[in-house]
């Protein structure tokens, strides 16, 4: 169903009145980021396909349309989407792209961002634009589509995305191998720098886990050559982008997320670890204060983001150094000068 | 004193003396980049060669509201570095070195001046490379390979500028200094990462790119199929994308192109071809051997008369020649040519390259096609002659070819950028309010509008008196915008 003009019509109300508006879709993210004040503008119902053509491998959606139905209608065609998103349940094409998450064939394939080619958005102003297109490449204007990823709906509402997709890969193994913590990143680091038809790789220890995508032949011959244990399914990697594994369930410690320099080694903070993304995304079950933890990050060169465990108003992102953040707030105040859409769901004052 | 010469006094102050061209001839080389039908000489040229001198002058352009123009190589190709006429040409040739090559963290950290191709020729030694490869690749600049977002054949598979760099450290006009990424795989915040590719200089001043490289692929093999109809060959290149292969590169070419080619250093294709279609496949050992024979079983099956694969390097070098001389074999039988580029849905390929040809026939003038099949890329060479007065007529050909392009669902540039030549066609494809935020967001990072004015984004006035839009009473919506 198509409710572009409802939803344009509650957004210019708000933006008279200047009252906000908190954006749900699926309410899968709910947890994730600072909370929001607002009136709920519910996307919902705003759902369906409206175009795809697997040929072209791409695939135009409206933002309320549930993720898995989606994955459905591809998994048809044997096409997926190439970012693997989390759902945490019961999740929204718009949420995932406007959520920015990734899971674990990141490195390998690309973010949600790369995959994004176009969006009709709404305005902080109840303007529908369209940016981008249904095209792989296309550089005419600022590519606003992809600033859209990850920005957490405070700078519009996805009405509808085209997305790449990508040909889902004739068989996928999942192997492991005992290795003691210390070795994983050295060995993460050395297979990360091989023409291997990796697809996933992660350390939970104490195993490390390998995830191979393609045809049955080439698979058998690498997974010989790596000499690892085959596991009977590819569960693993859904349990880890779903955060079902016990790394993620047991403890009451915060959960927190870093992006990392992958062959770095991990910062001095207690806690434990899992790795992913051969290393560039590190999972991190601590109770050491924040500020150490986005200090550490920053050292590095990365950035932290407190994932679950943090109060409604605790921050939640690494906080920017003033220059950037004084273009995160010109920004905001070019797509939505009054700040009604989802105000301070990613900084107290974006 | 004129204001020339006191810029001139003050950039003494911040580079040295043999850093600041203005005499005719040494402005001269700098009158245009790649697209040669825009010159401009330009005011003054500047060379830093630290971070520091860049960014005092640019708090001095800032403060004394001197516009600029930040040039790399010049490769580009749609007059993004034209010079303005009373601003600072700020060229970045001598920002040109490695700074740091990680091969455990499989990434580059570069300044914006080094060559694309001299980054995976360092990378080679620790069997990495750099994917992004556009024709350019041996003298074009990574700086500019991020203003225009470049792209190459390779983009279907490893993606654009964009999706190989993970940070860059970048200058705001006032002189600031802004981090964008991280040294992970994504950045806090906004995606201003990919806010600022493509943005063809108009937001920020780069001076540090690092960009993430990529495993030698094992092995590659290279397939060449000629089919008698463009029909033909565009299904046969759905058909490849269909049966779930990624090719690295997937070509075509149109018969004016093949002939050229033929003519010019007989690479071997087949003349009585109406099209060519090159597919590479890469990876390791085993799956391209088994991805090569299931595309060429995808060619046979829609009408190829003649499927090759390169059995050894040098004939796989022969196939790629005549695809990457093609420009200069066209140059041979024409005094000028004007390179397209639009890309389309792949699926409208035979429709529109039969209008391109119904259109060239309205002008009388003569195109040829070589393009990236694989992701819709089109670059149609219009072949004329300036002497005979020809440029206007060319101009009118390219736009109505653009606007093809739209209608089909497809866009007026796919890499080569907006610049200067594409402004109206921009009024194409893209409405009132889509200007307006792409002008609210230019003002973001730079209120003075100082950042290569007059590029990329076409002022509404300009749409406006193309008819491309409704303006009331000759007043345009958001008086209070600044218009560059």
């Amino acid at each position: 169903m198509d409710l572009t003009e409802a939803l344009q019509e509650q957004v210019s109300t708000s933006c008279r009145r200047g009252t906000s508006l908190r954006i749900v879709g699926g309410g899968s993210k709910a947890f994730y980021g600072r909370a929001v004040e607002g009136e709920v503008l519910a996307l919902g119902e705003h759902r369906g396909v409206v175009a795809y053509q697997p040929s072209e491998l791409v695939v135009t959606v409206r933002g309320g349309t549930p993720l898995a139905e989606l994955e459905q209608v591809l998994a048809a065609e044997g096409q997926m989407l190439g970012f693997e998103p989390p759902h945490f349940c019961p999740a929204t094409v718009g949420g995932a792209v406007a959520a920015g998450l990734s899971g674990p064939r990141r490195p390998f394939a690309g973010a949600v961002r790369d995959f994004v080619l176009g969006v009709r958005l709404l305005t902080g102003r109840g303007e529908v634009l369209s940016f981008g297109g249904q095209v792989m490449k296309n550089v005419a204007g600022f590519d606003l589509a992809r600033v859209l990823a990850g920005s957490l709906g405070t700078l519009g509402v996805i009405l509808e995305v085209s997305l790449k997709v990508l040909p889902k890969p004739p068989l996928e193994v999942t192997l492991r191998r005992r290795l003691p913590p210390q070795q994983a990143l050295g060995a993460m680091a050395e297979l990360m720098g091989r023409d291997l038809p990796l697809s996933g790789l992660a350390y939970d220890e104490p195993f490390l886990y390998l995830r191979l995508s393609g045809l049955p032949e080439v698979i058998e011959e690498t997974a010989a050559d790596l000499g690892a244990e085959y596991l009977p399914d590819n569960r693993f990697w859904l349990d880890l982008r779903e955060q079902r594994l016990a790394f993620f369930t047991a403890g009451e410690e915060s959960l927190w997320r870093l992006a990392w320099p992958p062959a770095a080694p991990n910062p001095d903070l207690p806690g434990r670890w899992l790795l992913d993304w051969g290393g560039a995304q590190r999972w991190l079950r601590t109770t050491a204060e924040p500020d150490a933890i986005f200090q550490a990050a920053a050292q590095a060169g990365g950035h932290a983001t407190w994932f679950r465990g943090h109060g409604p108003a605790d921050p939640v992102f690494q906080p920017l150094p003033p220059q950037l953040f004084k273009l995160h707030k010109a920004l905001k105040e070019a797509f939505d000068p009054k700040r009604i859409l989802n105000p301070g769901r990613m900084y107290e004052d974006l | 004193m004129t204001r020339r010469d006191a810029m001139i006094r003050r950039l003494q102050a911040i580079v040295p003396d043999e850093a600041i061209l203005r005499r005719p001839e040494e402005l001269k080389p700098y009158e245009c980049d790649g697209l040669t039908a825009y010159r401009r000489v330009p005011w003054l040229v500047v060379l830093p060669e630290h971070e520091s001198q860049l960014v005092r002058i640019l708090k001095l352009c800032h403060d004394e509201k001197v516009p600029l123009v930040v040039r790399g190589a010049g490769t580009g190709l749609s007059g993004g570095a034209l010079p303005l006429e009373e601003g600072l040409l700020v060229s970045l040739a001598r920002f040109d070195r490695i700074l740091e090559l990680d091969p455990l963290g499989r990434t580059a950290r570069v300044q914006p001046g080094v060559r694309n191709l001299a980054i995976s020729g360092a990378a080679r030694p620790h069997g990495l490379y750099y994917a992004p490869d556009p024709s350019s690749q041996i003298a074009c600049s990574i700086g500019g390979n991020v203003a225009e977002n470049a792209g190459g054949i390779h983009c279907l598979k490893y993606g654009l500028t964009v999706h190989n760099v993970i940070a860059l450290r970048c200058l705001t006009m006032e002189g600031e200094t802004v981090i964008l990424g991280s040294a992970g795989l994504d950045g806090p915040g906004y995606d201003l990462l990919a806010l600022v590719h493509g943005s063809e200089g108009l937001l920020a001043v780069v001076t540090e790119i690092t960009v993430r490289l990529l495993p030698l692929p094992g092995c590659t093999r290279t397939l060449l199929a000629a089919f008698s109809t463009v029909a033909a060959a565009a299904d046969a290149v759905a058909a490849v994308i269909e049966a779930g292969l990624i090719p690295a590169a997937m070509e075509m070419m149109d018969r004016p192109a093949i002939v050229a080619v033929e003519d010019y250093l007989q690479a071997g294709y087949p003349r009585e071809a109406a099209a060519l279609v090159i597919c590479e496949l890469d990876g390791p050992e085993a799956q391209v051997e088994a991805e090569a024979a299931a595309a060429r079983r995808q060619f046979e099956r829609h009408g190829a008369f003649r499927v090759q694969v390169a059995q050894d390097e040098a004939e796989r070098q022969r196939f790629w020649q005549g695809r990457k001389s093609a420009f200069p074999a066209i140059g041979r039988i024409t005094p000028d040519y004007y390179c397209m580029d639009g890309t389309i849905p792949r699926h409208r390929v035979a429709e529109v390259l039969a209008g391109i040809a119904r259109l060239a026939d309205k002008y009388g003038l003569r195109v040829a096609n070589v393009f990236h099949a694989g992701d819709g890329n089109l670059h149609p060479l219009i072949m004329y002659d300036a002497a005979a007065g020809e440029l206007e007529k060319v101009e009118r050909l390219g736009r109505e070819i653009l606007e093809l392009c739209v209608q089909v669902g497809g866009t007026i540039t796919g890499e080569h950028g907006v610049g200067v030549e594409k402004l109206d066609s921009m009024c194409r494809q893209f409405g009132e309010g889509e200007l307006r935020l792409f002008h609210a967001v230019k003002q973001a990072f730079d209120p003075r509008g100082l950042l290569n004015p007059g590029k990329a984004v076409p002022t509404l006035a300009r749409c406006a008196e193309l008819g491309g839009m409704h303006v009331h009473q000759g007043r345009l919506p958001h008086p209070e915008l600044v218009r560059f």
